[in-house]
Protein backbone atom coordinates (compact mmCIF):
# COMPACT_ATOMS: atom_id res chain seq x y z
CA UNK A 1 0.00 0.00 0.00
CA UNK A 2 1.36 3.39 -0.97
CA UNK A 3 1.21 6.58 1.07
CA UNK A 4 -1.65 8.87 0.10
CA UNK A 5 -0.96 11.51 -2.51
CA UNK A 6 -2.68 14.38 -4.28
CA UNK A 7 -6.17 15.44 -3.23
CA UNK A 8 -6.52 12.60 -0.72
CA UNK A 9 -3.34 13.80 0.96
CA UNK A 10 -4.68 17.34 1.25
CA UNK A 11 -7.98 16.07 2.68
CA UNK A 12 -6.22 13.74 5.11
CA UNK A 13 -3.99 16.59 6.28
CA UNK A 14 -6.93 18.91 6.87
CA UNK A 15 -8.67 16.11 8.73
CA UNK A 16 -5.62 15.48 10.89
CA UNK A 17 -5.23 19.19 11.67
CA UNK A 18 -8.85 19.51 12.80
CA UNK A 19 -8.85 16.26 14.72
CA UNK A 20 -5.55 16.88 16.32
CA UNK A 21 -6.28 20.41 17.41
CA UNK A 22 -9.50 19.21 19.03
CA UNK A 23 -7.72 16.36 20.78
CA UNK A 24 -4.97 18.67 22.01
CA UNK A 25 -7.46 21.14 23.44
CA UNK A 26 -9.34 18.31 25.14
CA UNK A 27 -6.06 17.01 26.50
CA UNK A 28 -5.27 20.47 27.85
CA UNK A 29 -8.66 20.51 29.58
CA UNK A 30 -8.02 17.10 31.07
CA UNK A 31 -4.49 18.10 32.05
CA UNK A 32 -5.79 21.01 34.13
CA UNK A 33 -8.17 18.79 36.10
CA UNK A 34 -5.51 16.08 36.26
CA UNK A 35 -3.01 18.50 37.73
CA UNK A 36 -5.47 19.78 40.33
CA UNK A 37 -6.48 16.26 41.29
CA UNK A 38 -2.88 15.09 41.63
CA UNK A 39 -2.01 18.21 43.61
CA UNK A 40 -4.93 17.44 45.87
CA UNK A 41 -3.78 13.86 46.30
CA UNK A 42 -0.22 14.94 47.10
CA UNK A 43 -1.39 17.44 49.67
CA UNK A 44 -3.85 15.00 51.21
CA UNK A 45 -6.99 16.87 50.21
CA UNK A 46 -9.78 16.17 47.72
CA UNK A 47 -9.10 18.68 44.99
CA UNK A 48 -12.04 19.87 42.88
CA UNK A 49 -14.97 17.52 43.64
CA UNK A 50 -18.18 19.52 43.41
CA UNK A 51 -19.00 19.84 39.71
CA UNK A 52 -20.01 16.59 38.01
CA UNK A 53 -18.75 13.11 38.93
CA UNK A 54 -15.42 13.37 40.83
CA UNK A 55 -15.33 17.04 39.91
CA UNK A 56 -14.61 16.20 36.27
CA UNK A 57 -16.88 18.92 34.93
CA UNK A 58 -14.90 21.54 36.84
CA UNK A 59 -12.92 22.36 33.68
CA UNK A 60 -16.12 23.13 31.80
CA UNK A 61 -17.34 25.31 34.63
CA UNK A 62 -14.02 27.14 34.63
CA UNK A 63 -14.18 27.57 30.87
CA UNK A 64 -17.66 29.07 31.04
CA UNK A 65 -16.62 31.30 33.91
CA UNK A 66 -13.64 32.61 31.98
CA UNK A 67 -15.73 33.26 28.89
CA UNK A 68 -18.32 35.23 30.84
CA UNK A 69 -15.97 37.28 33.01
CA UNK A 70 -15.17 40.87 32.23
CA UNK A 71 -12.16 41.54 30.04
CA UNK A 72 -10.14 44.27 31.66
CA UNK A 73 -7.83 46.63 29.83
CA UNK A 74 -5.29 48.35 32.08
CA UNK A 75 -4.91 52.05 31.46
CA UNK A 76 -1.13 51.82 31.04
CA UNK A 77 -1.27 48.86 28.66
CA UNK A 78 -0.06 49.10 25.06
CA UNK A 79 -3.25 47.87 23.48
CA UNK A 80 -2.19 45.97 20.31
CA UNK A 81 0.62 44.12 22.04
CA UNK A 82 -1.48 43.51 25.10
CA UNK A 83 -4.01 41.75 22.89
CA UNK A 84 -1.38 39.96 20.82
CA UNK A 85 0.51 38.43 23.76
CA UNK A 86 -2.01 35.69 24.71
CA UNK A 87 -2.19 34.64 21.07
CA UNK A 88 1.59 34.41 20.91
CA UNK A 89 1.55 32.34 24.08
CA UNK A 90 -0.93 29.80 22.78
CA UNK A 91 0.18 29.60 19.13
CA UNK A 92 3.70 28.10 19.34
CA UNK A 93 2.65 25.50 21.92
CA UNK A 94 -0.13 24.24 19.66
CA UNK A 95 1.61 24.28 16.28
CA UNK A 96 4.62 22.51 17.76
CA UNK A 97 2.50 19.38 17.79
CA UNK A 98 2.40 19.33 13.99
CA UNK A 99 5.70 17.45 13.70
CA UNK A 100 5.01 14.85 16.38
CA UNK A 101 4.12 11.36 15.10
CA UNK A 102 1.42 10.04 17.42
CA UNK A 103 0.51 6.59 16.04
CA UNK A 104 1.50 4.04 13.44
CA UNK A 105 0.34 4.78 9.86
CA UNK A 106 -3.34 4.18 9.18
CA UNK A 107 -4.33 2.25 6.04
CA UNK A 108 -7.32 3.71 4.20
CA UNK A 109 -8.87 2.84 0.82
CA UNK A 110 -7.03 5.82 -0.67
CA UNK A 111 -3.61 4.88 0.63
CA UNK A 112 -1.55 4.89 3.79
CA UNK A 113 -2.08 7.92 6.03
CA UNK A 114 0.88 8.72 8.25
CA UNK A 115 -0.25 9.78 11.70
CA UNK A 116 1.67 13.02 11.80
CA UNK A 117 0.25 16.35 10.74
CA UNK A 118 3.31 17.57 8.84
CA UNK A 119 6.33 15.40 8.23
CA UNK A 120 8.61 18.36 7.51
CA UNK A 121 12.16 17.56 6.41
CA UNK A 122 13.65 19.81 9.11
CA UNK A 123 12.04 17.65 11.80
CA UNK A 124 13.01 18.76 15.24
CA UNK A 125 14.71 21.90 13.97
CA UNK A 126 11.12 22.99 13.50
CA UNK A 127 10.54 22.17 17.15
CA UNK A 128 13.48 24.34 18.17
CA UNK A 129 12.41 27.15 15.83
CA UNK A 130 8.82 27.29 17.01
CA UNK A 131 9.84 26.66 20.61
CA UNK A 132 12.18 29.63 20.45
CA UNK A 133 9.38 32.03 19.54
CA UNK A 134 7.31 30.90 22.52
CA UNK A 135 9.16 33.47 24.61
CA UNK A 136 7.45 36.36 22.79
CA UNK A 137 4.14 35.68 24.50
CA UNK A 138 5.78 35.96 27.91
CA UNK A 139 7.99 38.91 27.06
CA UNK A 140 5.31 40.88 25.27
CA UNK A 141 2.63 40.16 27.84
CA UNK A 142 4.96 41.41 30.54
CA UNK A 143 5.99 44.51 28.70
CA UNK A 144 2.64 45.51 27.23
CA UNK A 145 0.75 45.30 30.52
CA UNK A 146 2.37 48.50 31.72
CA UNK A 147 2.82 47.12 35.22
CA UNK A 148 6.04 46.67 37.18
CA UNK A 149 5.19 43.15 38.29
CA UNK A 150 4.36 42.08 34.78
CA UNK A 151 7.50 43.67 33.41
CA UNK A 152 9.67 41.86 35.94
CA UNK A 153 7.93 38.60 35.13
CA UNK A 154 8.40 39.15 31.41
CA UNK A 155 12.07 40.00 31.90
CA UNK A 156 12.68 36.92 33.99
CA UNK A 157 10.76 34.79 31.53
CA UNK A 158 12.64 35.92 28.44
CA UNK A 159 16.06 35.64 30.11
CA UNK A 160 15.27 32.19 31.43
CA UNK A 161 13.82 30.82 28.22
CA UNK A 162 16.69 32.11 26.10
CA UNK A 163 19.21 30.63 28.53
CA UNK A 164 17.70 27.18 28.64
CA UNK A 165 17.01 27.05 24.91
CA UNK A 166 20.75 26.67 24.40
CA UNK A 167 20.92 23.62 26.63
CA UNK A 168 17.70 22.28 25.09
CA UNK A 169 19.09 22.45 21.57
CA UNK A 170 22.47 21.05 22.57
CA UNK A 171 20.94 18.13 24.47
CA UNK A 172 19.49 16.93 21.16
CA UNK A 173 22.86 16.85 19.39
CA UNK A 174 23.73 13.32 20.66
CA UNK A 175 20.39 12.24 19.23
CA UNK A 176 21.42 13.48 15.77
CA UNK A 177 24.78 11.77 16.19
CA UNK A 178 22.92 8.51 16.77
CA UNK A 179 20.12 8.77 14.21
CA UNK A 180 21.74 10.83 11.49
CA UNK A 181 18.29 12.21 10.73
CA UNK A 182 16.19 15.00 12.17
CA UNK A 183 12.73 13.80 11.10
CA UNK A 184 10.59 12.64 14.02
CA UNK A 185 9.07 9.53 12.29
CA UNK A 186 12.58 8.41 11.42
CA UNK A 187 13.68 8.90 15.04
CA UNK A 188 10.77 6.70 16.15
CA UNK A 189 11.67 4.02 13.60
CA UNK A 190 15.28 4.08 14.77
CA UNK A 191 14.07 2.94 18.20
CA UNK A 192 12.23 -0.09 16.80
CA UNK A 193 13.47 -3.44 15.59
CA UNK A 194 13.48 -4.12 11.86
CA UNK A 195 14.79 -7.03 9.89
CA UNK A 196 14.60 -5.18 6.57
CA UNK A 197 15.58 -1.68 5.52
CA UNK A 198 18.29 0.55 7.03
CA UNK A 199 19.72 -0.51 10.39
CA UNK A 200 18.06 0.65 13.61
CA UNK A 201 19.01 0.55 17.29
CA UNK A 202 16.26 -1.79 18.50
CA UNK A 203 15.94 0.02 21.80
CA UNK A 204 14.44 3.21 23.13
CA UNK A 205 16.93 6.06 23.24
CA UNK A 206 16.34 6.44 26.96
CA UNK A 207 19.02 3.75 27.34
CA UNK A 208 21.80 4.86 24.97
CA UNK A 209 21.12 8.56 25.72
CA UNK A 210 20.11 8.51 29.37
CA UNK A 211 22.01 11.64 30.32
CA UNK A 212 20.72 13.41 27.20
CA UNK A 213 17.17 12.67 28.36
CA UNK A 214 17.95 14.22 31.73
CA UNK A 215 19.29 17.42 30.17
CA UNK A 216 16.42 17.62 27.70
CA UNK A 217 13.85 17.13 30.41
CA UNK A 218 15.35 19.73 32.73
CA UNK A 219 15.64 22.35 30.00
CA UNK A 220 12.17 21.43 28.78
CA UNK A 221 10.90 22.03 32.29
CA UNK A 222 12.58 25.43 32.28
CA UNK A 223 11.07 26.23 28.87
CA UNK A 224 7.55 25.55 30.12
CA UNK A 225 8.01 27.95 33.06
CA UNK A 226 6.81 25.42 35.57
CA UNK A 227 8.06 24.77 39.05
CA UNK A 228 10.89 24.70 40.02
CA UNK A 229 11.53 27.09 37.13
CA UNK A 230 8.42 29.26 37.44
CA UNK A 231 10.28 32.44 38.34
CA UNK A 232 8.40 34.46 35.67
CA UNK A 233 5.20 33.97 37.63
CA UNK A 234 6.55 33.56 41.16
CA UNK A 235 3.41 34.41 43.08
CA UNK A 236 5.20 35.24 46.31
CA UNK A 237 7.11 38.07 44.65
CA UNK A 238 5.31 39.07 41.47
CA UNK A 239 1.60 38.32 42.08
CA UNK A 240 1.47 36.13 38.96
CA UNK A 241 4.22 37.75 36.95
CA UNK A 242 3.76 38.38 33.27
CA UNK A 243 0.03 37.70 33.22
CA UNK A 244 -0.88 39.69 36.33
CA UNK A 245 -2.93 42.21 34.35
CA UNK A 246 -4.80 39.67 32.27
CA UNK A 247 -8.32 38.60 33.08
CA UNK A 248 -11.00 36.24 31.80
CA UNK A 249 -10.31 34.46 28.51
CA UNK A 250 -7.00 36.22 27.86
CA UNK A 251 -5.70 34.82 31.14
CA UNK A 252 -7.17 31.48 30.15
CA UNK A 253 -5.24 31.57 26.90
CA UNK A 254 -1.98 31.94 28.81
CA UNK A 255 -2.96 28.94 30.91
CA UNK A 256 -3.98 26.89 27.87
CA UNK A 257 -0.66 27.80 26.30
CA UNK A 258 1.23 26.68 29.37
CA UNK A 259 -0.56 23.33 29.60
CA UNK A 260 -0.25 22.77 25.85
CA UNK A 261 3.46 23.43 26.25
CA UNK A 262 3.68 20.87 29.05
CA UNK A 263 1.92 18.27 26.92
CA UNK A 264 4.14 19.15 23.97
CA UNK A 265 7.35 18.74 25.94
CA UNK A 266 6.06 15.44 27.32
CA UNK A 267 5.25 14.29 23.78
CA UNK A 268 8.69 15.36 22.57
CA UNK A 269 10.41 13.40 25.32
CA UNK A 270 8.23 10.45 24.34
CA UNK A 271 9.19 10.70 20.68
CA UNK A 272 12.89 11.37 21.18
CA UNK A 273 13.66 9.07 24.08
CA UNK A 274 10.75 6.74 24.88
CA UNK A 275 10.16 5.22 21.49
CA UNK A 276 7.29 7.44 20.38
CA UNK A 277 4.27 5.29 19.67
CA UNK A 278 6.28 2.06 19.87
CA UNK A 279 4.80 -0.65 22.07
CA UNK A 280 7.60 -2.38 24.00
CA UNK A 281 8.29 -6.12 23.60
CA UNK A 282 5.91 -6.44 20.67
CA UNK A 283 7.24 -6.59 17.14
CA UNK A 284 3.87 -6.31 15.39
CA UNK A 285 3.85 -2.53 15.55
CA UNK A 286 7.15 -2.05 13.75
CA UNK A 287 5.95 -0.14 10.72
CA UNK A 288 8.22 2.14 8.80
CA UNK A 289 7.66 4.29 5.74
CA UNK A 290 10.94 4.85 3.91
CA UNK A 291 11.56 8.11 2.09
CA UNK A 292 10.97 6.49 -1.30
CA UNK A 293 7.47 5.37 -0.24
CA UNK A 294 8.22 1.71 0.53
CA UNK A 295 6.37 0.44 3.57
CA UNK A 296 7.98 -2.08 5.92
CA UNK A 297 5.59 -3.93 8.24
CA UNK A 298 1.84 -4.44 8.06
CA UNK A 299 -0.22 -1.41 9.05
CA UNK A 300 -3.77 -2.08 10.25
CA UNK A 301 -6.36 0.17 11.87
CA UNK A 302 -6.25 -1.59 15.23
CA UNK A 303 -2.48 -1.21 15.39
CA UNK A 304 -2.98 2.52 14.85
CA UNK A 305 -5.38 2.60 17.77
CA UNK A 306 -3.07 0.54 20.00
CA UNK A 307 -0.01 2.64 19.23
CA UNK A 308 -2.05 5.79 19.76
CA UNK A 309 -2.92 4.44 23.18
CA UNK A 310 0.75 3.70 23.90
CA UNK A 311 1.73 7.22 22.88
CA UNK A 312 -1.03 8.73 25.01
CA UNK A 313 -0.04 6.63 27.99
CA UNK A 314 3.63 7.55 27.83
CA UNK A 315 2.80 11.23 27.38
CA UNK A 316 0.36 11.22 30.30
CA UNK A 317 2.91 9.54 32.53
CA UNK A 318 5.39 12.27 31.70
CA UNK A 319 2.76 14.94 32.42
CA UNK A 320 2.33 13.21 35.78
CA UNK A 321 6.08 13.54 36.33
CA UNK A 322 5.77 17.27 35.61
CA UNK A 323 3.08 17.63 38.26
CA UNK A 324 5.01 15.44 40.64
CA UNK A 325 8.13 17.60 40.30
CA UNK A 326 5.99 20.66 40.93
CA UNK A 327 5.20 19.50 44.45
CA UNK A 328 8.58 17.95 45.15
CA UNK A 329 11.16 20.61 44.34
CA UNK A 330 11.08 24.14 45.74
CA UNK A 331 11.46 27.12 43.43
CA UNK A 332 14.96 28.30 42.56
CA UNK A 333 16.29 31.67 43.46
CA UNK A 334 16.91 33.70 40.33
CA UNK A 335 20.70 33.63 40.48
CA UNK A 336 20.60 29.88 41.11
CA UNK A 337 18.47 29.46 38.01
CA UNK A 338 20.91 31.43 35.86
CA UNK A 339 23.91 29.66 37.37
CA UNK A 340 22.37 26.29 36.65
CA UNK A 341 21.62 27.26 33.06
CA UNK A 342 24.84 28.96 32.07
CA UNK A 343 27.47 27.67 34.48
CA UNK A 344 26.39 24.07 34.74
CA UNK A 345 23.97 22.80 32.07
CA UNK A 346 25.75 24.40 29.13
CA UNK A 347 29.18 23.01 30.03
CA UNK A 348 27.83 19.64 31.07
CA UNK A 349 25.89 19.21 27.83
CA UNK A 350 28.91 20.22 25.77
CA UNK A 351 31.12 17.71 27.57
CA UNK A 352 28.39 15.10 27.12
CA UNK A 353 28.26 15.74 23.37
CA UNK A 354 32.03 15.36 23.15
CA UNK A 355 32.04 12.11 25.13
CA UNK A 356 29.21 10.62 23.08
CA UNK A 357 30.89 11.69 19.83
CA UNK A 358 34.16 10.03 20.82
CA UNK A 359 32.40 6.88 22.04
CA UNK A 360 30.51 6.65 18.75
CA UNK A 361 33.78 7.15 16.90
CA UNK A 362 35.31 4.37 18.97
CA UNK A 363 32.39 2.01 18.43
CA UNK A 364 32.53 2.54 14.70
CA UNK A 365 36.30 2.10 14.68
CA UNK A 366 35.86 -1.25 16.42
CA UNK A 367 33.27 -2.10 13.81
CA UNK A 368 30.08 -2.75 15.78
CA UNK A 369 27.15 -2.22 13.40
CA UNK A 370 24.18 -0.06 14.41
CA UNK A 371 21.88 -2.17 16.54
CA UNK A 372 21.41 -3.61 20.01
CA UNK A 373 25.12 -3.97 20.91
CA UNK A 374 25.90 -0.49 19.70
CA UNK A 375 23.17 0.85 21.96
CA UNK A 376 24.35 -1.32 24.84
CA UNK A 377 27.89 0.10 24.78
CA UNK A 378 26.44 3.61 24.75
CA UNK A 379 24.14 2.62 27.60
CA UNK A 380 27.08 1.53 29.75
CA UNK A 381 28.89 4.80 29.02
CA UNK A 382 25.73 6.74 29.89
CA UNK A 383 25.23 4.81 33.08
CA UNK A 384 28.74 5.75 34.20
CA UNK A 385 28.20 9.37 33.16
CA UNK A 386 24.82 9.50 34.89
CA UNK A 387 26.31 8.08 38.08
CA UNK A 388 29.10 10.66 38.05
CA UNK A 389 26.69 13.48 37.17
CA UNK A 390 24.13 12.73 39.82
CA UNK A 391 26.78 12.14 42.46
CA UNK A 392 28.45 15.45 41.61
CA UNK A 393 25.12 17.31 41.60
CA UNK A 394 24.01 15.70 44.81
CA UNK A 395 27.20 16.67 46.66
CA UNK A 396 26.48 14.58 49.68
CA UNK A 397 22.93 15.80 50.18
CA UNK A 398 20.87 12.72 49.55
CA UNK A 399 23.28 9.85 49.16
CA UNK A 400 25.39 10.45 52.25
CA UNK A 401 23.25 13.20 53.73
CA UNK A 402 21.64 11.02 56.34
CA UNK A 403 24.94 9.94 57.80
CA UNK A 404 26.47 13.39 57.98
CA UNK A 405 23.39 15.25 59.08
CA UNK A 406 21.52 17.75 56.95
CA UNK A 407 23.47 20.47 55.22
CA UNK A 408 22.65 24.11 55.76
CA UNK A 409 19.41 25.26 54.16
CA UNK A 410 21.10 27.71 51.79
CA UNK A 411 22.33 25.15 49.31
CA UNK A 412 22.93 26.07 45.71
CA UNK A 413 21.37 25.50 42.34
CA UNK A 414 22.69 22.10 41.49
CA UNK A 415 21.56 20.68 44.78
CA UNK A 416 17.85 20.91 44.14
CA UNK A 417 18.37 19.31 40.79
CA UNK A 418 19.81 16.09 42.13
CA UNK A 419 16.67 13.98 41.81
CA UNK B 1 -0.25 28.68 -8.93
CA UNK B 2 -0.32 28.13 -5.20
CA UNK B 3 3.45 28.56 -5.23
CA UNK B 4 3.12 31.96 -6.89
CA UNK B 5 0.47 32.98 -4.44
CA UNK B 6 2.55 31.90 -1.45
CA UNK B 7 5.63 33.66 -2.75
CA UNK B 8 3.73 36.88 -3.31
CA UNK B 9 2.17 36.65 0.13
CA UNK B 10 5.55 36.11 1.81
CA UNK B 11 7.24 38.80 -0.28
CA UNK B 12 4.48 41.31 0.37
CA UNK B 13 4.49 40.68 4.12
CA UNK B 14 8.29 40.90 4.22
CA UNK B 15 8.31 44.27 2.45
CA UNK B 16 5.35 45.55 4.42
CA UNK B 17 6.89 44.45 7.72
CA UNK B 18 10.23 46.04 6.81
CA UNK B 19 8.59 49.33 5.88
CA UNK B 20 6.55 49.40 9.08
CA UNK B 21 9.61 48.45 11.08
CA UNK B 22 11.80 51.31 9.86
CA UNK B 23 9.06 53.90 10.24
CA UNK B 24 8.23 53.13 13.89
CA UNK B 25 9.52 55.36 16.63
CA UNK B 26 8.67 52.82 19.31
CA UNK B 27 11.57 50.33 19.41
CA UNK B 28 9.45 47.43 20.66
CA UNK B 29 7.07 47.65 17.69
CA UNK B 30 10.10 47.80 15.41
CA UNK B 31 11.45 44.58 16.95
CA UNK B 32 8.11 42.80 16.59
CA UNK B 33 7.75 43.76 12.95
CA UNK B 34 11.34 42.73 12.28
CA UNK B 35 10.49 39.30 13.68
CA UNK B 36 7.60 39.25 11.21
CA UNK B 37 10.06 40.00 8.41
CA UNK B 38 12.25 37.09 9.52
CA UNK B 39 9.27 34.77 9.37
CA UNK B 40 8.36 35.94 5.90
CA UNK B 41 11.92 35.48 4.63
CA UNK B 42 11.97 32.03 6.24
CA UNK B 43 8.85 31.23 4.26
CA UNK B 44 10.65 32.25 1.08
CA UNK B 45 13.68 30.13 2.01
CA UNK B 46 11.31 27.18 2.43
CA UNK B 47 9.93 27.76 -1.04
CA UNK B 48 13.50 27.70 -2.37
CA UNK B 49 13.95 24.24 -0.76
CA UNK B 50 16.43 25.74 1.71
CA UNK B 51 14.74 24.16 4.71
CA UNK B 52 17.75 24.29 6.98
CA UNK B 53 18.38 27.98 6.37
CA UNK B 54 14.71 28.69 7.00
CA UNK B 55 14.82 26.89 10.35
CA UNK B 56 18.08 28.48 11.43
CA UNK B 57 16.80 31.90 10.39
CA UNK B 58 13.89 31.53 12.81
CA UNK B 59 15.91 29.86 15.58
CA UNK B 60 18.78 32.34 15.62
CA UNK B 61 17.31 35.62 14.43
CA UNK B 62 13.68 35.24 15.37
CA UNK B 63 14.12 33.27 18.54
CA UNK B 64 17.42 34.38 20.02
CA UNK B 65 18.77 37.68 18.71
CA UNK B 66 15.45 39.48 18.55
CA UNK B 67 14.52 38.18 22.00
CA UNK B 68 17.76 39.68 23.32
CA UNK B 69 16.86 42.99 21.64
CA UNK B 70 13.45 42.86 23.22
CA UNK B 71 15.00 41.94 26.53
CA UNK B 72 17.32 44.95 26.50
CA UNK B 73 14.50 47.27 25.46
CA UNK B 74 12.36 45.94 28.28
CA UNK B 75 15.22 46.19 30.76
CA UNK B 76 15.72 49.85 29.89
CA UNK B 77 11.93 50.17 29.85
CA UNK B 78 12.03 52.07 26.58
CA UNK B 79 9.33 52.55 24.06
CA UNK B 80 6.19 53.51 25.85
CA UNK B 81 5.40 55.94 23.08
CA UNK B 82 2.18 55.26 21.22
CA UNK B 83 2.84 52.41 18.84
CA UNK B 84 1.47 54.30 15.82
CA UNK B 85 4.16 56.92 16.30
CA UNK B 86 6.17 57.52 13.17
CA UNK B 87 9.76 58.60 13.09
CA UNK B 88 10.61 62.26 12.61
CA UNK B 89 11.71 63.87 9.32
CA UNK B 90 15.42 63.19 9.87
CA UNK B 91 14.83 59.47 10.36
CA UNK B 92 12.56 59.45 7.33
CA UNK B 93 15.18 61.17 5.21
CA UNK B 94 17.98 58.77 6.19
CA UNK B 95 15.78 55.70 5.86
CA UNK B 96 14.33 56.90 2.59
CA UNK B 97 17.71 57.54 0.99
CA UNK B 98 19.02 54.13 2.06
CA UNK B 99 15.91 52.49 0.63
CA UNK B 100 16.28 54.34 -2.68
CA UNK B 101 19.95 53.36 -2.93
CA UNK B 102 19.10 49.73 -2.28
CA UNK B 103 16.25 49.85 -4.77
CA UNK B 104 18.77 51.13 -7.32
CA UNK B 105 21.05 48.14 -6.70
CA UNK B 106 18.12 45.75 -7.09
CA UNK B 107 16.97 47.44 -10.25
CA UNK B 108 20.44 47.10 -11.75
CA UNK B 109 20.38 43.42 -10.85
CA UNK B 110 17.13 42.78 -12.67
CA UNK B 111 17.29 45.27 -15.55
CA UNK B 112 21.05 45.27 -16.16
CA UNK B 113 22.74 42.76 -18.45
CA UNK B 114 24.31 39.42 -17.63
CA UNK B 115 27.37 41.03 -16.04
CA UNK B 116 25.19 42.52 -13.28
CA UNK B 117 23.91 39.13 -12.18
CA UNK B 118 25.52 37.02 -9.47
CA UNK B 119 28.05 34.53 -10.75
CA UNK B 120 26.76 31.46 -8.92
CA UNK B 121 23.70 29.92 -10.46
CA UNK B 122 22.07 26.74 -9.22
CA UNK B 123 19.88 24.66 -11.45
CA UNK B 124 16.24 24.55 -10.38
CA UNK B 125 15.52 21.59 -8.14
CA UNK B 126 19.21 20.87 -7.48
CA UNK B 127 18.80 21.61 -3.80
CA UNK B 128 15.74 19.40 -3.56
CA UNK B 129 17.55 16.46 -5.12
CA UNK B 130 20.53 16.93 -2.82
CA UNK B 131 18.23 17.13 0.20
CA UNK B 132 16.42 13.94 -0.80
CA UNK B 133 19.78 12.22 -1.06
CA UNK B 134 21.50 13.34 2.16
CA UNK B 135 18.82 15.07 4.23
CA UNK B 136 18.31 18.79 4.68
CA UNK B 137 20.98 19.08 7.34
CA UNK B 138 23.51 17.05 5.39
CA UNK B 139 23.30 19.41 2.43
CA UNK B 140 24.68 22.19 4.61
CA UNK B 141 26.74 20.13 7.06
CA UNK B 142 28.79 18.11 4.58
CA UNK B 143 30.41 20.99 2.69
CA UNK B 144 30.76 22.93 5.94
CA UNK B 145 32.60 20.21 7.82
CA UNK B 146 34.49 18.65 4.93
CA UNK B 147 35.37 21.17 2.26
CA UNK B 148 35.36 24.35 4.33
CA UNK B 149 36.28 22.99 7.74
CA UNK B 150 39.34 25.23 8.16
CA UNK B 151 37.37 28.34 7.29
CA UNK B 152 34.64 27.27 9.70
CA UNK B 153 37.06 26.73 12.57
CA UNK B 154 38.88 30.00 11.93
CA UNK B 155 35.55 31.84 11.88
CA UNK B 156 34.63 30.14 15.14
CA UNK B 157 37.86 31.28 16.79
CA UNK B 158 37.32 34.78 15.43
CA UNK B 159 33.83 34.91 16.92
CA UNK B 160 35.13 33.63 20.24
CA UNK B 161 37.79 36.34 20.31
CA UNK B 162 35.15 38.91 19.48
CA UNK B 163 32.93 37.71 22.33
CA UNK B 164 35.76 37.74 24.85
CA UNK B 165 36.81 41.18 23.62
CA UNK B 166 33.25 42.48 23.99
CA UNK B 167 33.02 41.26 27.54
CA UNK B 168 36.39 42.79 28.36
CA UNK B 169 35.36 46.14 26.90
CA UNK B 170 31.96 46.07 28.52
CA UNK B 171 33.39 45.43 31.97
CA UNK B 172 35.67 48.42 31.63
CA UNK B 173 38.60 49.19 33.89
CA UNK B 174 38.48 47.28 37.14
CA UNK B 175 40.64 48.54 39.94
Amino acid sequence: MNPVAGGAFALATVGKVVLFFTVLMLAVMLATIFERKVCGFMQDRSGPNRVGPWGLLQVIADGIKNLLKEETMPEQAVRPFFLLAPVLAILPATILFAVIPFASPLPTPWGLVEMIVADVPIGFLYVLAIGSIGVYGVAMGGWASGSKYSLLGGLRGSAQMVSYEVALALSLVPLILLTGDVRAPEIVSMQQTFTAGPATYATWFVFPLLVGLFFFFVSGLAETNRLPFDLPEAEAELITGYHTEYSAMKFSMFMIGEFAHVITVAALVTVFFLGGWDIPFWQGDNIRVLSDGTVIGEPTWWKTLLTLGAFGLKTSLLVLVFVWIRWTLPRFRYDQLMDLGWKFMLEAVTVYILVIAFVILGIEAVGIPAGGWYAFVLFLVNLALAGALFFAMDRGTLIRGGAKGARSAGGDAAQGQGG
Amino acid sequence: MIQDFLFQAFAASAILGAVIMVTRRNPVSAVIFLVGVFFATSGMFLMLDAHYIAAINVILYGGAIMVLFLFVLMLLNLGHADWRDLRGPVGGLVGGSISIAFLGVLTRLFVGGADARPVVEIAGGALREAAAEQGVVGVVARPLFQEYVIVLEVTGVLLLVAIVGTILLARGERT
